[in-house]
């Protein structure tokens, strides 16, 4: 006696939370089984291993039916195959539209192109997420890159709007999408420690204040490509440290300033110069898009290190940072204040987020 | 010129790509009604066209209107080739024809294509513009409302219950056409679409026209199913229960608080008597013979079975005047029909007097290739004749009148099983006609009817008993004598007294049988046909034994031809009837007791026997008040240690044996445990597992013993299909096979339905078919409905205690004022409804009112809700309309099959979609739910070899519109001066 044929259909479609995931984390049908009956569910329930691999079958059917209308969420809310009330409509969605961390920081900054797509075998075996999940994941980000690439208006909105997640997970996509657009390395070795949170922290300070959304809203693109006359303006930043006696009259209007109230006075004092140097040379750079990309790899090679490497607690960063951005103020000799309000308000946001272990 | 038909397309959405190039199509559409069309204009490049088009008005017949679908397809236009069809929809206008229903059809509809399922959604408004024509001969039949619910609808109330109506269409299938050959599958799929709803418009029309000429105004419990006969045709037939409908005008009438729908049900209809000025004394109701082209050259008709319960006792007299009264009224008023018939199932209070037993007909008919015009014999002759033979069983069984009634067929090749069964029963005439009854003779009889017991009292006589009974006298009333099993095939009446919880019982078999042709195929049929039903009444006897039960209701037996089985399967609700003796246990015997290992063996199934009747017992809460002997007294002439069931019903035939028509051997009540078949049914007794705790099933509409249901339904549809290996094709093997798929089936049910639990099955659906030579389909339709499980066991505690105490007061009054308890115990019965009639009339509520609030939120990006039940009503709500019938036929095919997931895949999807364009239906009309939903056909056929695979899928139900009982509360306590406008705009210009 063999099943040719086994179904079930609701009136309002059934969703079981837990296949869902099986089935999202990309495992097989007799893969899922096992591991359904790994959880003890059989003994809750009395129910037999044919019983649990029936209804599998049945819910990685019904997923599979779905997963057309997921892939435009605003279609799952207005087909009419599928009965099924709102709060499970959005779990479906935003469940769908999850990541791993682990598979994120993997493609996090490469182009959303077939090449990155043959790569998943080696991240899945990396990261031991299935191959089936990695290309459900890298196929969303995709995605939702094509139908926001090109759409006016704020990044967070248009991702909202045309595939209904909650403002959390938008705003992740936001990143994602800045991130791919921008090309920025974030898969180098010294950059391993930073979590995508951190990324996605910096991405919305970034696209805040440094893409052309930041001064005009009705832009195409708007949130996604960085301002490149603001870029080529930041040449105007070197000077800070081109010139030697706005460099010392800097250095001691910060030293005077925190004399006492840093722990690492001294290391700062020391280091003045050479940070200071660093991070205006990133600044400057950014009119190479080579640059752009290591924005990241500089920022952490030229700032995050040394003070690491002196032991600098996060405090002193801050009360640094906060200190050197606004001790420009006061020089007299500088005239591009608010570029360097523009530029240093979302860096030191960014290497804030980015010194920790 | 009766009717206008109008018609605007607003707009499409989801359309699929048609031009690859660009993406995207070119989308018109064309709106066809009978032999008229028109076109939209070309809308380019979209996948969401605006057409708003013009209205396209049809002037036509009501006849045509009643007769024919709206036809609508959606094609993408191409300049150098055929225009491409994008999907079609057909839909059904008659519930526009009757003015309480709906007034206009608006709204998005699944674009359907018999190849590729649903593609897309078009917006329709749909009106029609009725003309009274009263000088015409009449050929239609507008204004009848036609409901699938086996009972009085709940926002009516039934003025008279005229009786049967039943018509059938023949054709020729166009799949089986000569053009066929040359024309494309969805051009096949869709003419045959298309012609069933023509034929399913026109019979609809001439049921109408009978219900018309019997001065009714309604069908309910209408039930037409399809014969897809193959070669020899295509017969759509039909039958119902004609009805003088009322409408109770204000829902608000109904109090809100009443929980349960059987509540609702006894105060709304019939209980005042029918005061309406539409009495009539109809002549003989129709038996036209629709000129049907196919014959028949061999027939063979099956000796049935009659099912009541068994046993032997001694007569009693009380009560007899009354009864024969009662017989001769009821006689007067069901002796003009020539079918006293009643698809009802569930009946207004004091309608059902006596129940006598199931009577069920099957006869074995071959259906002839032969184009033979001439041929008197028709499908119409066949279906009297098993009509006529249940007539006779039920008077056999001293009943007028048969309720539950249904009819089904079995098709394989041409050879075709007819079945009819249906419960025997005495009714009260008063509902079913006009005034010969006296006022005051309605009142004795009335009186004379113990309440929760009366329609377990044998209607036959005691003295001349059509089969070996065993009679007791009843254990409610005392008065009057009760069979010790019941078995029928109605929903259990309101008023029972039910003891504990019911669950679902089911028989089931397989024989195998030689492969045949023609009349020697129908004659070993037919052969095998008495020792099925004999094989499944013993399992359901056996199964209800050993539930420690006594009754079944909804009994629902179906047997399947196949090429080389036959399959039986009856499904039926066990409950313990507190008026019936209690059952006996199941006492095994052997029949060599010398061998002491053997004796062993029988005592060791012995115990476990009846350790699982004491488990059952428990788990269903059946503790029946114990009653003393002294109390029962003399008359009780065997008392209750008979413990000795087995094998045969007629136990202890002692006494009356001529008339023993069910066959049962004197001698057969042994169980002969060496038979190794009688090992197996042993086995398969004791290997159906009762469903996890929290779970309970039930075939009928609601669960005896619960009564607080939640919101929360959940109506499904499962479908198995297995193969069997042909090696071991034995009827052993193939029971156990079919055994198991049955109780794996529901054992996944329970498991997917879990997070439901406590709850209950209802209306469990059950159908067999048998596709092909090795493949075994099963189908089930159910409703899963969570309830309150604190307030559940409350009630039921007081329930039982309730009935303790009925109980003890009964026998104590029983001594010494037996006249005054009948009518002490006679519930508030005359007022209620007089309280209902007022609070009508002083609640300002309008209609339209309701309809605005349960209107679905169009405008709203989501999709409205739309519920589906095969129940009769939603709980926790008041149905406040009704929209009118949903009768939709579908067809779907595929050549890809691989490629749409293997036939699961591809039959999830077609069932996903079938529910999806009932619900679209409904909410265009303006519902927000199906009840009585039913799947009647689900005919799927593959052929993995070539990638292909075929379904046929018949559902319909009653769209209503319910309000939640709660807001229903909000609205009658804010009174509403809010403006009553009707939330669809014209369309009300019907005369």
């Amino acid at each position: 006696m063999t099943s040719e044929l086994d179904i079930f259909v609701g009136n309002t479609t059934l969703i079981d939370e837990d296949v869902y995931r099986l089935w999202l984390d990309g495992y097989s049908v007799s893969d899922a089984v096992s591991l359904r009956v790994r959880s003890g569910i059989l003994e809750q329930t009395g129910a037999t291993a044919a019983v649990l691999q029936s209804d599998t079958m049945d819910h990685y059917r019904t997923f599979h039916m779905l997963e057309r209308l997921l892939h435009a969420p605003p279609k799952l809310l207005h087909q009419l195959i599928f009965q099924i009330p709102p709060s499970r409509q959005a779990l479906l969605i935003e469940r769908y539209y999850a990541f791993d961390e682990a598979f994120v920081r993997e493609v996090l900054g490469k182009k959303l192109s077939k090449g990155t797509k043959k790569d998943l075998d080696d991240i899945s075996t990396k990261t031991g997420i299935t191959l089936k999940s990695c290309r459900r994941q890298f196929d969303n980000f995709k995605r939702v890159f094509k139908v926001v690439e090109e759409m006016r208006g704020s990044l967070v909105d248009n991702i909202q709007q045309h595939f209904l997640l909650s403002d959390r997970l938008a705003r992740d996509y936001a990143a994602i999408v800045f991130f791919a657009n921008n090309r920025f390395e974030t898969g180098k070795k010294k950059l391993q420690y930073l979590s995508f949170g951190d990324f996605a922290f910096c991405a919305e300070l970034m696209i805040q204040n440094w893409t052309l959304g930041a001064v005009d809203s009705q832009v195409a693109d708007m949130d996604v490509d960085l301002d490149k006359e603001f870029l080529q303006d930041l040449k105007e930043l070197k000077m800070l440290v081109a010139d030697k006696d706005l460099l010392d009259l800097h250095k001691s209007l910060v030293c005077t300033a925190l004399r006492g109230k840093l722990g690492v006075f001294s290391e700062m004092e020391a280091n003045f110069k050479n940070l200071s140097r660093g991070l205006v040379n990133v600044a400057a750079k950014l009119t190479h898009n080579k640059d752009v990309r290591d924005l990241f790899v500089d920022l952490v090679e030229k700032f995050v290190e040394p003070c690491r490497s002196d032991h600098w607690p996060l405090n002193d960063v801050r009360l640094f940072l906060n200190q050197y951005s606004a001790s420009v103020h006061s020089l007299d000799g500088f005239r591009h204040q608010a570029l360097w309000d523009r530029y240093m308000g979302t860096l030191r946001g960014c290497l804030l987020r980015l010194y920790h272990d | 010129m009766p009717g206008k038909l109008k018609v605007k397309i607003v707009a499409g959405r989801h359309l699929p790509v048609m031009d690859r190039a660009s993406d995207l199509t070119d989308a018109f559409v064309e709106v066809k009604f009978g032999n008229t069309t028109f076109k939209t204009d070309v809308y380019l490049k979209s996948l969401n066209p605006q057409w708003n088009s013009e209205w396209f008005k049809f002037e036509v017949d009501d006849e045509d209107l009643q007769d024919e679908p709206l036809q609508i397809t959606v094609l993408d236009h191409d300049t150098y080739s055929a225009n491409d069809a994008i999907g079609k929809v057909y839909i059904d206008i008659d519930p526009l024809l009757y003015s309480e229903a709906a007034t206009v059809i608006s709204g998005w509809f699944p674009i359907y294509d018999t190849i590729h399922g649903i593609r897309g959604e078009i917006n329709v408004v749909v009106k029609v513009d009725l003309f009274n024509d009263l000088n015409r001969f009449r050929q239609s039949s507008c204004g009848v409302k036609f409901f699938c619910t086996t009972s009085i609808p709940k926002c009516y109330r039934a003025v008279i219950i005229h009786g049967f109506v039943e018509e059938l269409v023949v054709n020729e299938d166009p799949e089986y056409q000569w053009i066929d050959r040359i024309r494309t599958p969805r051009a096949s799929n869709e003419a045959r679409q298309r012609l069933i709803s023509l034929m399913s418009g026109e019979l609809q029309r001439k049921i109408g026209l009978k219900v018309l000429e019997m001065r009714g105004n309604a069908v309910v419990g209408y039930l037409q199913c399809f014969d897809l006969e193959g070669e020899s045709g295509l017969v759509v037939r039909a039958i119902g229960t004609a009805c003088t409908l009322d409408k109770l005008s204000s829902p608000a009438a109904f109090l809100p608080a009443c929980n349960s729908p059987s509540k609702e049900m006894k105060e709304s209809p019939l209980v005042h008597p029918p005061s309406h000025g539409c009495r009539s004394t109809h002549n003989s109701p129709i038996h036209t013979a629709t000129g049907s082209r196919l014959t028949q050259n061999f027939s063979v008709s099956v000796p049935t079975l009659i099912y009541t319960g068994m046993g032997s006792g001694s007569a009693g007299k009380e009560g007899g005047p009354f009864k024969a009264l009662l017989r001769q009224q009821t006689q007067s008023a069901l002796e003009q029909r020539e079918f006293p018939f009643f698809t009802l199932t569930a009946f207004p209070p004091g309608f059902l007097v006596h129940v006598g037993g199931v009577v069920s007909a099957r006869s074995v008919k071959l259906l002839d290739r032969i184009h033979n015009p001439d041929e008197p014999e028709t499908r119409d002759a066949w279906w009297a004749e098993i009509r006529q033979e249940i007539k006779s069983h039920a008077k056999a069984l001293g009943c007028h009148a048969v309720v539950g009634y249904s009819e089904s067929t079995s098709i394989c090749e041409e050879v075709c099983i007819l079945s009819a069964s249906g419960t025997a029963a005495v009714l009260n005439p008063r509902f079913l006609q006009d005034g010969t009854v006296e006022g005051c003779l309605e009142q004795r009889l009335e009186e004379n009817l113990p309440v929760g017991c009366g329609f377990c009292h044998i209607p036959y006589d005691e003295l001349n008993m059509p089969f070996p009974a065993h009679l007791t006298y009843c254990y409610n009333c005392r008065k009057q004598k009760v069979p010790d099993v019941l078995f029928t095939t109605v929903d259990l009446p309101t008023d029972a007294t039910v003891i504990g919880k019911g669950c679902l019982i089911q028989a089931r078999l397989c024989r195998l049988k030689k492969k045949a042709q023609a009349e020697a195929n129908a004659t070993a049929i037919s052969n095998l046909l008495p020792f099925m039903e004999y094989e499944v009444h013993t399992q359901l006897m056996n199964k209800l034994k050993l539930k420690g039960m006594n009754a079944l209701f909804g009994l629902r037996i179906q047997i399947t031809v196949g090429e080389n089985m036959l399959m039986g399967l009856a499904s039926a609700t066990g409950v313990y009837l507190a008026a019936l003796p209690t059952p006996g246990g199941i006492q095994i015997a052997g029949k060599t007791p010398n061998d002491g290992s053997y004796e062993q063996h029988i005592s060791h199934m012995q115990k476990k026997i009846n350790d699982t009747i004491a488990k059952n017992k428990e788990l269903y809460e059946i503790n029946p008040p114990e009653i003393s002997e002294e109390i029962i007294g003399s008359p009780i002439p065997e008392p209750r240690q008979r413990s000795r069931l087995l094998r045969s019903q007629s136990e202890s035939s002692d006494e009356v044996t001529e008339l023993d028509l069910s066959h049962g051997k004197k001698d057969a009540f042994v169980l002969e445990i060496d038979d190794t078949d009688a090992m197996e049914d042993v086995h398969s007794l004791l290997t159906d597992v009762p469903p996890p705790s929290g779970f309970y099933s039930c075939n009928t509409e609601i669960m005896p013993g619960i009564n607080n249901w939640t919101s929360e339904i959940q109506m499904f549809t499962s479908v198995r299909v297995i193969r069997l290996s042909s090696l071991n094709l034995t009827n052993q093997a193939l029971n156990k096979n079919f055994n198991d798929l049955c109780e794996n089936l529901l054992k996944s049910l329970y498991f997917k339905l879990r997070s439901m639990i406590p709850c209950c099955l209802c209306h469990v659906n059950f159908t067999v078919s048998l596709p092909e030579d090795e493949l075994i389909q099963v189908t089930v339709t159910a409703v899963a409905i969570t309830f309150d499980k604190n307030q559940a066991l409350q009630t039921t505690k007081t329930h039982v205690e309730k009935s303790l105490q009925r109980a003890s007061t009964d026998n104590e009054e029983l001594l010494q004022f037996p006249l005054e308890l009948c009518s002490d115990s006679l519930p508030s019965h005359p007022f209620p409804p007089a309280k209902a009639v007022t609070v009508e009339k002083a609640s300002p509520m309008g209609e339209g009112n309701f309809r605005n609030r349960s209107a679905p939120p169009c405008a709203n990006s989501t999709v409205g809700v739309v519920k589906m039940t095969p129940l009769s009503f939603i709980p926790g709500a008041k149905i406040t309309k009704y929209l009118g019938i949903i009768n939709m036929f579908f067809i779907r095919e595929t050549t890809s099959l691989r490629e749409e997931g293997g036939v699961s895949g591809f039959l999830h999807a077609f069932i996903a979609e079938v529910f999806a364009m009932v619900r679209a239906h409904v909410a265009a009309l303006g519902g927000n739910a199906v009840v009585s939903y039913i799947m009647k056909q689900c005919v799927f056929m593959e052929n993995p070899n070539k990638n292909q695979a075929q379904c046929l899928i018949n559902v319909s139900g009653d769209a209503v519109v319910f309000v939640r009982e709660s807001e229903l509360e909000v609205v009658s306590t804010q009174q509403p001066t809010a403006n009553c406008q009707p939330s669809c705009t014209g369309g009300e210009v019907t005369t």
